[in-house]
């Protein structure tokens, strides 16, 4: 059966103000049917409050190969990071 | 009703509902790592477990107001077939996928009702299990009505199979909705669920789900009951004999 099934991508929220992670993928039917596995294979001690599944097939991703022209050039930038603030203890996920 | 029976009557009821809940949570962890497929094989195993908690919960209050050092394991594993009260729906073997799911789906909208009631209860302790079953019954719920469709309007294969299982276990639904004696003086006393009253919205939602999947309903021309009584289906024993085995064979046994 599950060869004939889409394979969806999970994404959780562990709690409000934070972001969706990737969990992890599952089979499913339809998207509905995604998101009810989603709850029962990745959301079984509590963990999420908020969760999204995408067709994996609707995922673009970045090579390999592409590594070289997409990330070697930003090394020698590293006034592009958010380093050299002094961050208040209350900020917590920054 | 003097306080001892009605303490007795309540300890009766509240065994009954925990062997509903045990009996089925058993006959639902059968699957595990027998699912169709891994990601259902997790979601059915889910719900065994809140079966398996709620009969925890309702044993436990039982053993409680037993007050002779009973547990919820007395309850569990050392009673015989003929002491067990679950309706016998619970207790049919689980067939296929297809009659797991259609048995499931019956239970479920009779569940969630019923719980729903259950809320009102006038003891506070099964008022307290309900809060929790609820929320429970009203996930499977979600689940076993949508594979009532997948199945029902899938393949050829798939709407025979459930055909099939939703005749096979329409005679066993009037049962549900009985009460007796002990059941009726609960009610009267504003502990237990005036099940029967939950039949026509029961009915309604079943006809409407059954139409939508293209299942015809069942003639209602037969009917079982006695679980409540203790005259079960030959399969209980069965399920009873795996179930109960550590306890039998290595009595006392901890792990």
């Amino acid at each position: 059966m599950s060869e004939h099934m889409k394979l969806y991508e999970v994404f959780i929220r562990s709690r409000r103000g934070l972001d969706h992670k990737h969990v992890g993928s599952l089979h499913a039917e339809d998207p509905a049917q995604a998101l009810e596995y989603a709850r029962d294979v990745y959301t079984r001690r509590s963990e999420g409050v908020s969760i999204w599944v995408v067709n994996s097939s609707d995922i673009v991703a970045s090579q390999e190969g592409d590594c070289e022209s997409f990330y070697d050039p930003l090394d020698d930038k590293p006034y592009r990071h958010a380093t050299h603030y002094q961050l208040p203890d209350e900020v917590n996920n920054m | 009703m003097t306080a001892t029976d009605s303490n007795e009557a309540v300890l009766q009821y509240a065994v009954r509902l925990g062997d509903d809940a045990l009996v089925l949570g058993h006959r639902l962890s059968e699957w595990c790592s027998n699912g169709p497929f891994l990601e259902e094989d997790l979601a059915l195993t889910n719900v065994a477990l809140d079966y398996i908690g709620r009969a925890r919960m309702f044993y436990s209050y039982a053993a409680e107001l037993s007050g002779d050092g009973r547990s919820e394991d007395s309850f569990a594993y050392l009673r015989d077939c003929r002491e067990f009260t679950n309706l016998l729906l619970h207790e049919l073997p689980r067939g296929d996928f297809a009659f797991t799911m259609a048995r499931q789906y019956l239970v479920d909208e009779y569940a969630l009702a019923f719980m729903q009631a259950l809320l009102e209860s006038e003891d506070e302790r099964l008022a307290g299990i309900a809060a929790k079953a609820v929320k429970e019954s009203k996930y499977h719920l979600r689940r076993s009505r949508d594979w009532m469709l997948r199945l029902g309007d899938g393949t050829a294969e798939s709407h025979c199979r459930l055909q099939t299982a939703v005749d096979d276990l329409w005679g066993y639904t009037p049962e549900l909705f009985e009460l007796d004696a002990l059941e009726t003086s609960l009610v009267a006393a504003g502990v237990a669920v005036d099940s029967a009253a939950l039949r026509p919205d029961w009915e309604a939602a079943v006809r409407a789900t059954l139409e939508e999947a293209t299942i015809e309903l069942p003639q209602a021309d037969w009917s079982v009951r006695g679980g409540r009584q203790g005259i079960h289906t030959e399969s209980l024993g069965h399920m009873l004999s795996d179930l109960q085995f550590m306890q039998r064979a290595y009595p006392g046994l901890e792990w």
